[in-house]
C-alpha cells in the first residue's frame, strides 16, 4: 500500500506539490515512484525556466520506463534537487523528502485549489 | 545451455600467443613511427583454436528464433525460413555492386522495384520507397513526409503531432526529431482512441496523427476510419505505424482506412532476421497525395528497362544506394513464396495463435482489455501478493521461453505482452501455456523461486538498476 503526504495536493498523472513559505516544491508519488520501479535517472529543468501548468519540466527514467513529469502548477523554477543526479533512488526511497523534485515561485497561486487534495487523490490512484 | 560462464577473450589472453604466422619479410622493413605507436592498448593475445571455441561458445549461449520460443510483443519474432538465405546468397545478388550502373544492375533494380510493387498491393499505396533501414527510420521518413506536404501548403503552423498513449516510444520521438511537438490522446475504457478527446484536439495546427492498428494492445482500432476522417477534415495527415501489420496481410490494406502514409517493418512482418540479426528495412508506402514526398531514390520501369529515379519532391535520400539490399532479397523471396493466399493465411493465423494462448492463459493471468484479440495480447503478471513481471519473465528463462515484452504499452500496469506469430505450431503453443501457468503457480507456492529466478543461465539475477546506471563497458584488467 502506497503511502500519502497529507500536507500535499497532487494531479491525476501523480505529481504532488507542497507549500514552502512563499515557494511550492514539487516531486512524484509513492504511488507513482512505486509503479516506475527503480528509478535511474531524472532529468530535471534549468533553475529560471517559467513553465505552465501541465507542462513537462522533466523526465524520470525507470528500469522500465521513461516518462515525463508534469508542472502542477504555473510557476518559475528556483531550485532543482541536485542530490538526485548522484542518487536518483532517493526518489523511491522517499519520494515526499529527499526525493523532491523542484522548488518553484508560482506565477498563478489560485491553481493550487484546483488540485487533487490527499483523499481525492488516493481514490484515483487506487483505481489503477 | 553451458552454464558455465565465459571469460572474456582479454582473460583468455597469454603474453606472446599469436593465432597467425606470418611469412618471413620479403621488402626491406621500415620502422613504424613512434608517434603512431600505441601501447595503451593491451588487446587480446590468443590462438586460432582458444578464439574459435570462445565465439562457439558464446554462441551456444545466444538465445535465438532458430533455438528457442520467442514470443517477444510488438516484435513479431517469427521464423526467418533458411530459404530467404540462400535466395539472398545466389552469386549474383552477392556479387551485385551499385557503382557498375543501372544498366549493368538491371536485376537488382527489377527486384527492388518487383518488391515496391508487392508491397504496393499489400498495402494499397500508390508508391513505396524501400530505403529506411528500421521502423523508427520508416517512421522519422514518413514524418518528415508530412511536414513536407504541409510546407508546400504553405501551412507552416502544422506543428502538432497526435499520439495515443499506447503508442510505440519511437513514435513521439520521431517527431520531436523532425522538430513537431506531440500531443498525448488518451485511450478509451475499451483500449481504443478517445474520441472525444481526438475531437478536441483536431484543430489547424494538426499536422497529423500516428496511429498504431491494431494497437499496441493487440486490439484491432474499430473507429480508425472515423479517426481518420476526423483529422482529416481537420486538414492533418494519418500516418500508420505497422509494427503490427503481422495481424492485416491479405486482409486490410491500410490505405483503404484512410491511411497516408505507413511503414512496414521487412524484418517483422516479412520475415527477416531482426534481434541482433538483421539489418532491418522499414519500407515506407504513400498514398497520391504524399507519393511525390517519399524518400528516394526508387526503381522505375519504362519499355522494359529498370532505372533509379527520384520522386519531384522527395525529401531526399535516407539510405546509401538501393537501401539494405540484401534483406529486400529475402523479403522478396518470401512474399513470392507465400503468394496472395499466404499472406491472408499468415494473418489468419497469426491472429489464431494470439488467442488460442491468451484463451489458455488469461485464467492465470489477467488481460486488462479482454476482448478478441489481435497477432497479440496484453496480460498483467502481477498473479500474486510480491510478484511482479519481471520476476515471470525471469522464471520464464529457466523454461527455455524468450520473455515476452514486459512493462509496455504503459497504459497497462504490469504488462506482459505475448505475440506467438504464425509460425509455431499447436505443440509449441501448448507446452509455452503449461509452462507459464506452471509459473503462474510457482507465484503462489514458491514466491522465492521466482524473485531470484532464472536460475539455469551462466549469470542469475542482474541488478538492473546497477547495469543502467554504472554499467562498465571497458575490460578493466
Amino acid at each position: 500500500m502506497s503511502s500519502i503526504d497529507k500536507n500535499a495536493r497532487y494531479r491525476s498523472s501523480h505529481e504532488w506539490v507542497r507549500k514552502d513559505g512563499a515557494r511550492i516544491v514539487a516531486g512524484i508519488s509513492d504511488h507513482a515512484q512505486g509503479a516506475l520501479g527503480d528509478i535511474v535517472f531524472v532529468e530535471l529543468p534549468e533553475v529560471g525556466k517559467t513553465l505552465k501548468q501541465g507542462e513537462a519540466f522533466g523526465v524520470v527514467e525507470s528500469v522500465k520506463a521513461a516518462s515525463d513529469v508534469y508542472m502542477p502548477m504555473s510557476g518559475k523554477v528556483v531550485a532543482v534537487n541536485e542530490a538526485l543526479a548522484g542518487d536518483p533512488a532517493l526518489v523511491n526511497k522517499e519520494p515526499y523528502a529527499g526525493g523532491w523534485f523542484i522548488a518553484f515561485e508560482p506565477t498563478a497561486p489560485a491553481e493550487w485549489e484546483g488540485l487533487l487534495t490527499p483523499e481525492a487523490y488516493e481514490t484515483e490512484a487506487g483505481k489503477e | 545451455m553451458n552454464l558455465i560462464p565465459e571469460p572474456l577473450a582479454f582473460e583468455l589472453s597469454s603474453p606472446g600467443r599469436v593465432g597467425v604466422a606470418l611469412p618471413k619479410c620479403d621488402v626491406p622493413a621500415t620502422p613504424v613511427p613512434a608517434g603512431l605507436l600505441r601501447t595503451e592498448l593491451k588487446l587480446p593475445e590468443l590462438d586460432e583454436l582458444t578464439v574459435v571455441r570462445h565465439f562457439t561458445r558464446l554462441s551456444q549461449k545466444n538465445f535465438s528464433i532458430d533455438t528457442q520460443f520467442y514470443p517477444l510483443g510488438s516484435c513479431t519474432m517469427k521464423y526467418n525460413p533458411k530459404a530467404n538465405d540462400a535466395a539472398a546468397a545466389q552469386p549474383g545478388w552477392k556479387g551485385a555492386h551499385p557503382l557498375v550502373g543501372d544498366a549493368r544492375n538491371q536485376g537488382a533494380i527489377e527486384l527492388v522495384y518487383r518488391l515496391q510493387e508487392s508491397l504496393k498491393a499489400i498495402g494499397g499505396f500508390s508508391a513505396v520507397s524501400l530505403q529506411p533501414a528500421a521502423g523508427a527510420h520508416g517512421e522519422l521518413a514518413g514524418v518528415f513526409m508530412i511536414r513536407a506536404y504541409h510546407l508546400a501548403r504553405g501551412q507552416a503552423g502544422r506543428v502538432k503531432m497526435l499520439i495515443p498513449d499506447s503508442a510505440h516510444g519511437t513514435n513521439p520521438a520521431s517527431c520531436t526529431m523532425a522538430g513537431l511537438t506531440t500531443v498525448t490522446i488518451p485511450s478509451d475504457a475499451e483500449g481504443g482512441v478517445d474520441m472525444e478527446a481526438l475531437r478536441a484536439a483536431c484543430d489547424d495546427t494538426v499536422a497529423g496523427i500516428m496511429i498504431t492498428n491494431p494497437s499496441t494492445l493487440g486490439l484491432f482500432e474499430r473507429n480508425i476510419e472515423a479517426i481518420a476522417r476526423m483529422v482529416h477534415d481537420a486538414g492533418g495527415l494519418v500516418y500508420g505505424d505497422g509494427a503490427n501489420m503481422n495481424a492485416l496481410t491479405g486482409i486490410l490494406r491500410p490505405a483503404d482506412v484512410g491511411i497516408d502514409v505507413m511503414h512496414f517493418n521487412l524484418h517483422k512482418t516479412f520475415s527477416t532476421p531482426h534481434g541482433g540479426g538483421g539489418p532491418g528495412v522499414g519500407m515506407v508506402g504513400a498514398a497520391p497525395a504524399l507519393a511525390e514526398y517519399l524518400p528516394g531514390p526508387l526503381a522505375v520501369e519504362k519499355d522494359g528497362k529498370f532505372s533509379m529515379a527520384t520522386p519531384a519532391r522527395s525529401i531526399g535520400r535516407m539510405k546509401a544506394f538501393y537501401g539494405n539490399f540484401a534483406v529486400l532479397v529475402r523479403a522478396y523471396t518470401y512474399i513470392r513464396m507465400l503468394g496472395e493466399e499466404g499472406m491472408k493465411r499468415l494473418a489468419e493465423s497469426a491472429v489464431l495463435n494470439a488467442n488460442y494462448l491468451k484463451v489458455r492463459l488469461e485464467k492465470h493471468y489477467e488481460v486488462k482489455y479482454p476482448r478478441r484479440c489481435m497477432h497479440e495480447f496484453v496480460a498483467m503478471g502481477d498473479v500474486a501478493e510480491g510478484i511482479r513481471t519481471l520476476d515471470i519473465a525471469k522464471r520464464m528463462i529457466d523454461y527455455g521461453y524468450h520473455p515476452p515484452t514486459i512493462y509496455f504499452p504503459l497504459i497497462v500496469p504490469e504488462a506482459l505482452m505475448v505475440e506467438p506469430t504464425e509460425t509455431e505450431s499447436k505443440e509449441t503453443l501448448d507446452a509455452f501455456a503449461d509452462a507459464m501457468i506452471k509459473i503462474a503457480e510457482e507465484a503462489k507456492s514458491s514466491p522465492e523461486l521466482l524473485h531470484s529466478a532464472p536460475h539455469l543461465t551462466p549469470i542469475g539475477r542482474l541488478d538492473e538498476v546497477a547495469a543502467a546506471r554504472c554499467p562498465v563497458l571497458c575490460y578493466r584488467g
